[in-house]
């Protein structure tokens, strides 16, 4: 009966995992796509900073830059870690 | 004024330089005057897949730098009326290829041709960012495989971003897909993305999809643009491929899993 389970056991196709790993690279690589060259720098000058006050994780952090018509928004999330 | 078309993919060994080939010489053969030129300074191989390897006496950097004149670069396609050739340089280094002086070129040959094909070198780098940035028109190689789809997406990236027609807020590079190496029968099995999946991923124009042939190695071999083999199930998607750059409206083919017959499974009438 093992046997038979087994044979029978449905594969996730690789294709499809192919797809959906595809999908979140994709999605990320486009979000990087239109900033500006010094947010890379700037994200991390940024933790630095932040982590001489508070211990954050690198994902803790997230920053973005939204351009509208006349004017840029730079937003930076950090998640803090809760209070012992 | 020649329109300039930019073969390029990111990921390198995914058909580049076969497509260049092929849609060059099959843009040829329906009577445009065409230009293929080698961006592929140091690797150059555009020469060896159009047969004219030994024909080669001066190149692209040789015009650049003024030792040549380009009608002395360019080689005259021998079995393709309307075709010319003009080859990388196989010795000199990258950085001799500057920005104006590619923009010379091509000014030029656009007086006399109606396409401009450019083959770029693998990678984003300067070769590969120069061979985009005069473009019109893009063809984006891409197999059905995960590195190939994503340097292929960082290749879209730079075309909206890195051109000339970027940098002059024209209308932007014309993207179309080209997805090569194509196993209907491994999509079948669920192991190779679908040509829908690809072009989600990348959302863009699908042009051409060519099927995983032996025809375009024999056609390696032999220095002949497979689009030549009209035999072959490679070298009519190829043709499929220009008439749609060409605008006319063509059904995709060869992307359905074929069943074979007990004949050919008998006698192993393979695939051609």
């Amino acid at each position: 009966m093992k046997l038979l389970e087994f044979l029978k056991r449905e594969r996730k196709k690789s294709a499809s995992v192919a797809k959906e790993r595809l999908q979140i690279i994709v999605a990320h690589q486009r979000g990087q796509r239109d900033q500006p060259d010094y947010m890379p720098m700037l994200e991390k000058e940024l933790l630095e900073v932040i982590r001489r006050y508070v211990q954050v994780d690198q994902d803790a952090i997230n920053i973005s830059l939204d351009r509208d018509n006349d004017c840029s928004v730079l937003e930076l999330n950090v998640t803090l870690p809760r209070d012992e | 004024m020649a329109k300039i078309i930019v073969v390029t993919s990111g990921k390198g060994g995914v058909g580049k330089t076969t497509s260049a080939a092929a849609i060059a010489t099959g843009l040829a053969l329906r009577g445009n005057k065409t230009v293929v030129i080698d961006f592929d300074v140091g690797l150059r191989n555009l020469d060896l897949i159009m047969g004219c390897e030994r024909r080669v006496v001066y190149d692209l950097i040789n015009v650049i730098q003024g030792e040549a004149g380009l009608n002395q670069a360019l080689i005259r396609d021998k079995r393709t009326e309307n075709l010319h050739i003009l080859p990388a340089s196989q010795t000199r280094d990258k950085e001799a290829l500057t920005p104006e002086g590619v923009e010379k070129v091509l000014e030029t040959l656009s007086q006399e041709y109606d396409f401009i094909v450019c083959d770029s070198p693998a990678g984003i780098e300067h070769g590969a960012q120069l061979a985009m940035y005069f473009a019109d028109e893009a063809i984006v190689v891409t197999n059905p495989e995960v590195s190939s789809v994503r340097d292929s997406d960082r290749i879209l990236g730079l075309l909206a971003s890195k051109t000339r027609r970027a940098e002059r807020s024209e209308p932007p590079v014309r993207e179309h897909l080209l997805i090569t190496r194509y196993d209907p029968n491994r999509v079948t099995s669920g192991d190779m993305l679908t040509l829908e999946d690809v072009r989600e991923i990348l959302a863009i124009n699908l042009v051409g999809l060519i099927p995983e042939s032996e025809a375009v190695l024999r056609a390696s071999n032999q220095g002949v643009p497979v689009v030549h083999d009209m035999d072959s199930d490679a070298g009519q998607a190829y043709a499929d491929t220009v008439s749609r750059l060409l605008g006319e409206d063509v059904p995709l083919r060869f992307h359905e899993y074929q069943k074979k017959g007990l004949l050919s499974r008998m006698f192993g009438g393979g695939r051609r």
